[in-house]
């Protein structure tokens, strides 16, 4: 019989097996692969339902596999802990991963290489849930790496192309920057705290009286955090690796990054809410960032042609909404747009990878138009996400969006006070913007006459079924704010429950929002040329939105290029210049010195006896002089 | 009879593992030359397995719960000079043993690649082998410095004869670069020997009984200084370190694997057995310049590699890099710090040596390590890019591999010493993954040249024979670190609190050089409060 807590081990060992077993069967039986890894995934989200219904509300699953490792006073357990903040990560991880998988067994189906994608993708699902099941920091960093590991493997995935595979180092790269900053919130910690778990942590921060004289310690544990954060869910300035990894195959865009992954430095920040909440300095950069960012990433997303590269933006935008709800220590606002978002984004890059299948791996969405009569399915399910992301209600994203937007308004951080309106601003226009940009894709890529040279068909069941699943939740998702916001209580601090509105008024309140829809329905079908002469008309801020304000290459001019001359200048000038030069140089002294030596051994007595009289002479005087 | 073997092996094994190697060398010169190189090899395989059964037998006559010195043996050699033949070994010591045997048999068998001389090669590995034990093993202080000095002849030749086209100009460096530290090395130890015979009229060299010896703080500065730059240079440390990408790059596949699995570690071994030991106060007052010096080496070592073009050199830098994470930790000195950093030179050992291994398996196929040579091998041979991706994740310490356990144990423990060259030091860990994905990405990504390695094959059954136990190794020492550490935490947990107490009573006794005594003193509380 296994017990309700040793099942959690199995939720994570699941997918690892599924990966070794899809990669060592799947070599040989390649369609087995995919049903393989669909099976592991959907086991583990059978066992995580399970555990759901089971959870009190309140309460706690934990079970240790083993003590990792320890070493003086530092011990480190593989503690699994499951509750109901993990419960609602882990749901979306099987769920909507269990979808994806299904979903990919059709679009990887002419795949050579798909027993390495379905073992990538498990082993991705198992680092996941290590990373959402971690009792402590560095359980969660197993988790907080591998999923790096697994999204470097994947965007590199056709390794053939030696962008795709820089473009997967690039990720990695970025992301191990956070990861650097998040050791050292670790160390922080530990030193400060003499343990990283965290349940411990709370009680011990808990129990501190004069919260004044921590509070330079918590900012910089909060700072260090967040540079993790930054880099693994794409902020300002890390933001930059994720655009690029749309190299990947489309479902990894949509379960890595944009479902999930992206969204772990959103969970950490809810974890480690007993820290931020004592760190208003912090709080602070995480505002003005993630305003930030989303406004950027969301103004760069008007000017993509890619449709994957749309969405990508879009993502960092929406990623920026959930950082300013974490920031304003509304942790469960933050998760509840994580959830929606996790339905929406991922049926929308679920719905341009059927685009792209259908168009025959056309990506550029100047070359479609017209796809909503051959893709009838595929249409009303980017269509719903569309209306969900814009902020439109009834649909999912409405809820959450409002939410962060009245999160962000009643932020009293001390440091922002008298800037927050203006961080309330950005964020309305930025959601403007997202419904204009979202339109815009659905119009150029839906509506209009077909201008490719492909014959677009729809995509069998086994895409299409994820998709209607996927937009059927994006539409639904909303009304379960409350709920959410009452399960969470008690594991994050929840200052304001969720308010529920008539439809009547949140329709009236998503006028900005239909707005922007209409425009951009108006210049994008009725309108076509003027978008285009906008864009000459305004053609340097045109030009910096789709070089994507030339961030690559501040990046590069700035740091790339710098250090790599540096390297080369310490190989050659100082390790074979300075550093060999003086060892070579004693040993030529040493050389020449012999040299020179031997010249006075002549074997000549005479010559012997007159430097015998000089050396005499010399000594004589220098001691009378002395 | 039977009584009799085990009464010799009871008292002797560390003599026994010491010698098995160079009885099996001198057996091999013993064999007829003109046999077929598969019989020498074989010897050769049979002797260093041989070796590692002896060694497994210590380890379960070792206690690890016991902090001593254990299988103790001590014969009088030189009674006039006070020289004993001392042999034992501690949790440290024994792990590094254990490192020396398990690694030998794997480099016995990657000699299928050397062709010429074969018997040679060979023998000089397990002379070498036997040097290397000998050093870990000893406990008097002129044995140490012998089997030290015995260490350097087979690598000179193992160079100078089977090594690349710059072999003579690499040995020479290798050779008088590490002359140099041990000249000033027996300097000091005869410098302590005197100085403990003029206080107790007593001449030894067993280092239990030299530790007792009393110094000034002025003496303790120039005697550590002078092994500093001994084993500094072994370790390599910067910028002590230039003759290590020479030596490397020159040396057959298995010198490298050797030199870089167990010989660099012989420096920090130095510091611990020797260094630390006998002069606490002169470490205590260079330990944060040498904490510097390992971290300019951890992000110089690191840049460096990044600017190669050879994938052994990049390997080599990559070592400077690495080393100095294991200096870092054991001269942070604190129980979490040096557990670390002796779980590091285990680690280092196992996917640098692999990475070498891997090294020779391009070079042996296409003669050339340039790394613009190669391209795409992940389409071409499968099986060698799934085993480089493993031992690079392990190179770059991602967890779960063992890199990450020991790089975390030494950062964490260093940080509560020395908090912001540790910061610095986390810099590593960003550059770390630049040099390795990026010499992954252009050796086994992208288009493969059809000409150049069209033909290329994957990896054979003897290589996979030497990669398979190290890859292994990577997973079950990344994810169940417990039995290895267990085994030297209690002789690490004494060990330091052994110098802290000497150092306090030295403090105590002295009267002179109060400013360093205010020093130390906030170094003590510090490292009590970790």
């Amino acid at each position: 019989m296994i017990s309700v807590e040793s099942s959690l081990a199995y939720i994570i060992l699941l997918p690892l097996l599924g990966s070794a077993a899809a990669f060592v069967i799947g070599r040989n039986n390649k369609n087995w692969a995919g049903w393989i890894a669909t099976l592991a995934a959907a086991s583990s989200f059978g066992i995580v339902l399970n555990l759901f219904s089971r959870l009190s509300k309140g309460g706690t699953f934990e079970f240790n596999l083993f003590n990792w490792f320890s070493a003086g006073s530092f011990s480190v357990d593989f503690m699994l802990r499951f509750d109901a903040l993990t419960a609602v990560m882990c749901l979306v991880i099987t769920g909507v991963g269990s979808l994806i998988h299904l979903y990919s067994i059709a679009y990887m189906a002419e795949d050579e290489g798909k027993h390495r994608f379905f073992s990538y993708l498990n082993l991705f699902l198992f680092s996941m849930l290590v990373l959402v099941l971690g009792g402590n920091l560095l359980v969660l960093f197993i988790g907080w790496e591998g999923v790096g590991l697994c999204s470097y493997l994947l965007i590199g995935f056709w390794f053939k192309n030696l962008a795709y595979a820089a473009a997967g180092r690039k990720a990695f790269v970025v992301n191990r920057i956070g990861d650097a900053g998040f050791l050292l919130a670790i160390f922080l910690v530990f030193q400060q705290f003499g343990t990283i778990d965290f349940v411990e942590l709370a009680k011990l921060i808990g129990a501190i009286s004069d919260f004044q004289s921590y509070i330079p310690v918590f900012t910089l544990i909060g700072i260090c955090l967040f540079i993790g954060a930054a880099g693994k869910s794409a902020q300002i300035p890390l933001y930059v690796w994720l655009p690029d990894a749309m190299a990947g195959p489309t479902p990894v865009s949509a379960l890595i990054h944009a479902a999930t992954m992206v969204t772990a430095g959103v969970y950490m920040m809810a974890r480690a809410n007993f820290i931020f909440e004592h760190a208003p300095y912090a709080m602070a950069v995480v505002i003005i960032i993630s305003v930030l960012t989303a406004f950027v990433a969301g103004t760069t997303a008007i000017a993509q042609n890619d449709i994957k590269k749309v969405l990508a933006y879009s993502t960092v935008s929406q990623l920026g909404f959930m950082f300013m709800a974490a920031g304003s220590g509304a942790y469960w606002v933050a998760i509840f747009h994580v959830v929606t978002h996790a339905f929406f984004k991922a049926c929308l890059f679920l719905g341009a990878g059927s685009v792209i299948h259908g168009c025959h791996h056309e990506q550029d969405m100047r070359h479609m138009g017209g796809l909503s009569k051959l893709m009838p399915i595929t249409f009303v399910t980017y269509l719903l996400s569309t209306l969900a992301i814009a902020g439109i209600a009834p649909f999912s994203g409405y809820w959450s969006k409002h939410a962060i937007l009245a999160a962000l308004g009643e932020n009293a951080n001390p440091f922002l006070t008298g800037s927050i309106e203006i961080a309330v601003t950005l964020a309305s226009i930025t959601a403007v913007v997202t419904a204009f940009y979202m339109t815009r894709s659905l119009a150029m890529t839906f509506l209009g006459e077909y201008r490719g040279h492909a014959h677009p068909h729809e995509s069998p069941v086994l895409m299409t079924a994820p998709l209607v699943i996927l937009a059927a939740l994006a539409c639904v998702a909303g009304y379960y704010g409350g709920d959410l916001s009452h399960y969470l209580e008690g594991v994050v601090p929840v200052h304001h429950h969720f308010h529920k509105e008539s439809i009547g008024a949140a329709l009236a309140h998503s006028w900005t929002a239909i707005l922007g829809v209409v425009v951009a329905l108006v210049l994008y079908t009725k309108l076509s040329e003027i978008p285009g002469r906008i864009y000459k008309a305004l053609s340097p801020i045109g030009k910096l939105l789709s070089n994507k304000y030339y961030l690559d290459e501040i990046f590069g001019a700035l740091i790339v290029r710098p250090l790599e001359s540096l390297a080369r200048m310490l190989w050659i000038k100082v390790d074979q210049g300075i550093v060999d030069g003086t060892v070579n140089g004693t040993a030529a002294v040493v050389d020449v010195s012999g040299e020179v030596v031997r010249s006075f051994q002549t074997g000549q007595i005479r010559t012997y006896m007159v430097m015998m009289f000089i050396g005499m002479v010399v000594l004589m005087s220098l001691y009378l002089a002395l | 009879m039977v009584q009799g073997i085990q009464d010799f092996f009871g008292n002797h094994l560390l003599s026994a593992i010491t010698f098995a190697p160079l009885v099996g060398a001198l057996w091999l010169y013993l064999v007829p030359a003109g046999r077929h190189d598969s019989v020498y090899r074989g010897m050769a395989i049979l002797w260093s397995l041989l070796t590692l059964g002896l060694s497994i037998l210590a380890l379960f006559a070792f206690q690890s719960e016991s902090a001593a010195l254990q299988l103790v043996e001590s014969v009088d050699w030189l009674p006039q000079l006070g020289v004993k033949y001392g042999m034992a070994v501690d949790g440290v010591s024994l792990i590094l043993v254990l490192l020396t045997t398990c690694l030998m048999p794997l480099v016995m068998i990657a000699s299928v690649s050397v062709h010429d001389k074969l018997r040679g090669y060979l023998a000089h590995m397990l002379h070498h082998e036997s040097a290397m034990i000998g050093t870990l093993c000893a406990t008097d202080a002129l044995v140490f410095y012998i089997f030290w000095e015995l260490m350097l002849f087979p690598m000179y030749f193992l160079i100078g004869i089977w090594g690349g086209q710059r072999r003579i100009y690499a040995t020479v460096k290798f050779v008088l670069y590490t002359v140099a530290g041990s000249v000033l090395l027996l300097a000091g130890l005869l410098y302590v020997v005197y100085q403990h015979a003029d206080q107790t009229g007593q001449v030894t060299f067993a280092i239990a009984d030299l530790i007792a010896t009393k110094f000034s703080l002025n003496e303790e500065l120039w005697l550590f200084a002078a092994c500093a730059i001994a084993f500094g240079i072994k370790v390599p440390l910067f910028p002590f370190h230039t003759w290590l990408p020479d030596a490397h790059v020159e040396a057959p596949t298995g010198g490298s694997v050797v030199l870089a699995g167990v010989l660099l570690k012989m420096g920090l071994y130095g510091f611990y057995r020797i260094g630390f030991p006998l002069f606490p106060n002169g470490a205590m007052v260079f330990a944060p310049y040498l904490a510097l010096l390992a971290v300019i080496g951890i992000i110089y070592g690191a840049l460096v590699a990044w600017a190669q073009g050879d994938i052994k050199k990049l390997v080599a830098y990559s070592s400077v890099s690495h080393l100095g994470y294991c200096v870092l930790g054991f001269v942070a000195l604190n129980t979490i710090s040096v557990s670390g950093s002796i779980y590091q030179m285990l680690n280092h050992g196992v996917s640098t040596g692999a990475l070498f291994l891997l090294v020779g398996v391009l070079y042996d196929r296409r003669h050339t390590r340039a790394i613009s040579e190669y391209g795409g091998l992940a389409s071409k041979v499968p099986v060698f890019a799934f085993l480089f991706l493993v031992f690079t994740l392990s190179s770059i310490a991602l967890p779960l591999t063992n890199g990450f356990v020991g790089e975390f144990l030494i950062l964490n423990g260093s940080f509560q010493v020395f908090p912001v060259l540790t910061s610095v030091a986390v810099l590593g860990v960003i550059l770390g993954a630049v040099y390795m994905l990026t010499l992954y990405m252009k050796t086994c990504f992208g288009e493969l040249d059809e000409k150049k390695n069209g033909d290329l094959e994957d990896v054979k059954a003897h290589e996979l024979m030497t990669l398979i136990p190290l890859l292994v190794a990577v997973f079950v020492m990344g994810i169940y670190p417990k039995p290895i550490m267990k085994l030297y935490e209690p002789t690490l947990k004494t060990y330091i609190s052994q110098i802290e107490e000497r150092r306090a009573t030295s403090i105590a006794n002295s009267e002179s050089a109060p400013k360093t005594v205010a020093l130390s003193e906030t170094k003590v509380v510090k490292g009590n409060k970790s």
